[in-house]
């Protein structure tokens, strides 16, 4: 890319500095040291013309003070050095076995990692605002374009490697080159066939099945009707088998709630309850989070999350917040023995809206 | 001169700290403290139903009729049973101070022999859940881990995860379980006060509500390893220190970097 036709160079770097002094790791060679600010014209590889240096002070204005910001700024990046080290000898050295031992570990090294940040940034300030000159500069904007010249020699040297590589005059070549890069193009985009299975219908149906018994999540002991038989009751309940499955229980999970007699309203499909005990989703309808905050006073169910809230014996039909509909009612009636068991799945898709499900 | 640029910097670090100081107070007003009430310890008696009921009437009669029959400003307590009666006298929420939408925790106007007095009135009007007696409430050999199952399942909702309390609707709130002795959880969770389900006892078992007051109490006693528990009510507090904490600093640290400290000869 070097362009041959420009053979004396920027003079950006003066003869690599012959007699430069003691020269410092990191600060640019002393010659150039007080033009770095800025000139005004010049844009670094510009024509070459070389700008007026600025007038920066040589030294502070307050020697004294300078002095005294300097012990200051010295003494804080000792305090950060030892900080620093402090973190190393806190994360080697320190035990953690016990909560009170990562306790101590993390006091350890948070403390010295923020002293050893803190301390130096303080110091740099210090420095920047007593030792160094205080001036002030203003630099002009530059176009960021190259100049015509540079462009044009970009051009003619982009033209005559294109020609010089035979990558017109040899179809062969350049059309296989091409082939090759079709495929491995294509690759990264049958990579996304790792982005798992097409969920399918499984979005759509939880592990609910007719004649499954609800379980009380905890115990996973059955409940009947008679057992829970105190109106404002709620407990959470889980499908009977499929309580040690969290795939699983992340959709089927849900609350059963008694009422009091009469209470229990449209929409709420009153075949699917037993004896005023309704069976809902804990699964909110916004974004998935558990949904069983039951107020038996307001009959409110509401969702710590976003405070989504449902109205709980009229179907948990939506009163508030950005829930966009109802929390899904499970059908629940006994078996044989008198327990609670589901009719059958939930009769909606469960949780939050997904793409075929506005 | 040197006068008039000294002055500029230390007023707007004055108006940042007022500031500050200002939305923290408004915090802490608007947040508030709990506060801790003394436990109870049984003694039940066979005839201080009249003894209670003559409380009851001055007491709690005012608002729940003379019958206990309930009015238009609060609830029949007939079949409440004592143990309501305990929970809500104990706890200081009752006599209530004003029909708020949550009554607070509050030192209890009622000692504990009143409190059992009345709770043998309000026992024989109607029957209810009774006081558990202390062999029912001691945690000793309960299943810590079925507790917390428990807890997390049908009670972390509106309390939190160790019991710090949170919001409800309308004003309502869950209280935190901090100060709650056994008896008052165990009497809470059988009668359900104010918006708070009900655990009837064959819903949740006695043996499982040892279990969860057995977790409400152990949790109080984790140590918090990483630092400032901040009441341990989850990210909200924390972003919230965070995101004033930081802000604050970055406020001064940022004056203080693009402070004209020095004044040059140019101006």
């Amino acid at each position: 890319m070097s362009n041959p036709s420009a053979p004396d160079g920027p003079p950006d770097e003066p003869a690599d500095a012959p007699a430069a002094p003691h020269r410092v790791i990191g600060t640019p060679p002393p010659a150039q040291a007080r033009t770095l600010l800025g000139d005004g014209t010049g844009d670094g590889t510009g024509d070459g013309a070389r700008p007026a240096p600025r007038d920066l002070p040589a030294d502070p204005q307050n020697l004294r003070q300078a002095k005294t910001a300097e012990r200051i700024v010295a003494a804080l990046f000792i305090l950060s050095t030892l900080a620093s080290i402090g973190f190393i000898a806190a994360y080697v050295g320190l035990e953690l076995n016990s909560v009170d031992s990562v306790l101590r570990s993390n006091l350890a090294l948070g403390t010295s990692m923020s002293v050893a940040f803190l301390a130096l940034a303080v110091g740099a300030t210090i420095w920047v605002r007593h030792i160094m000159p205080n001036v002030e500069l203003t630099e002009q904007r530059h176009p960021l374009a190259s100049d015509p010249e540079a462009r044009e020699a970009f051009a003619e040297t982009f033209a005559e490697g294109a020609e010089a590589s035979q990558f017109v005059k040899r179809p062969v070549l350049r059309r296989t080159l091409i082939a090759a890069t079709v495929p491995l193009a294509v690759a990264p985009i049958v990579l996304l066939r790792d982005m798992g299975p097409l969920p399918g219908t499984t979005l759509r149906h939880t592990v609910w099945r007719k004649g499954m018994r609800l379980l009380k999540y905890g115990a996973y002991t059955p409940i009947s009707p008679g057992e829970f038989s105190s109106p404002g009751g709620m407990i959470t309940v889980v499908p009977d088998g499929y309580q040690d499955d969290p795939d699983a229980l992340a959709s089927a999970t849900s609350i059963i709630i008694k009422f009091q007699p009469g209470l229990l309203q449209p929409p709420t499909v009153m075949n699917w309850t037993v004896d005023n005990i309704v069976c809902y989703s804990k699964i909110c309808t916004h974004v998935g989070c558990p949904a069983a905050l039951y107020e038996q006073t307001t009959h409110h169910i509401l969702c710590p999350c976003h405070q989504s809230t449902f109205d709980a014996p009229r179907g948990a039909t939506v009163l508030f917040g950005p829930a966009p509909r109802p929390l899904p009612q499970l059908p629940i009636t006994t078996d044989a023995q008198g327990y609670l068991v589901a009719q059958s799945d939930f009769h909606e898709p469960v949780g939050p809206s997904y793409w075929e499900r506005g | 001169m040197s006068f008039t640029w000294r002055r500029r910097p230390a007023a707007g670090y004055a108006v940042v700290l007022l500031g500050l100081i200002l939305v923290g107070a408004i915090y802490a007003a608007i947040t508030g403290s709990g506060e801790s009430a003394a436990s109870t310890t049984p003694t039940a008696s066979q005839a201080a139903i009249a003894k209670g009921q003559q409380i009851f009437d001055l007491t709690c009669a005012t608002c729940h009729g003379l019958q206990a029959q309930g009015t238009a400003v609060a609830p029949s307590l007939i079949g409440v049973g004592s143990a309501a009666v305990y929970f809500q006298t104990s706890t200081g929420r009752m006599p209530a101070k004003a029909t708020d939408a949550e009554n607070d925790r509050k030192t209890p106007q009622l000692n504990p022999l009143e409190i059992r007095q009345v709770g043998a009135y309000i026992q024989s009007l109607g029957g209810g859940p009774a006081i558990p007696t202390p062999a029912m409430v001691s945690t000793i050999g309960a299943n810590l881990a079925l507790g917390q199952a428990l807890f997390t399942a049908d009670c972390a909702q509106c309390h939190n995860f160790d019991g710090a309390g949170g919001a409800l609707t309308y004003g309502k709130y869950a209280p935190a379980l901090t100060a709650s002795t056994p008896t008052q959880i165990y009497t809470a969770m059988l009668t359900g006060p104010e918006a708070m389900p009900v655990f009837n006892d064959t819903t949740i078992t006695p043996s499982e509500k040892r279990d969860v007051i057995a977790y409400v109490t152990a949790v109080r006693a984790t140590p918090n390893p990483g630092g400032f528990s901040l009441g341990r009510v989850g990210p909200v507090t924390e972003g919230l220190v965070a995101f004033l904490g930081l802000l604050f600093f970055m406020v001064l640290a940022a004056m203080w970097i693009t402070a004209k400290h020095r004044k040059t000869a140019d101006e």
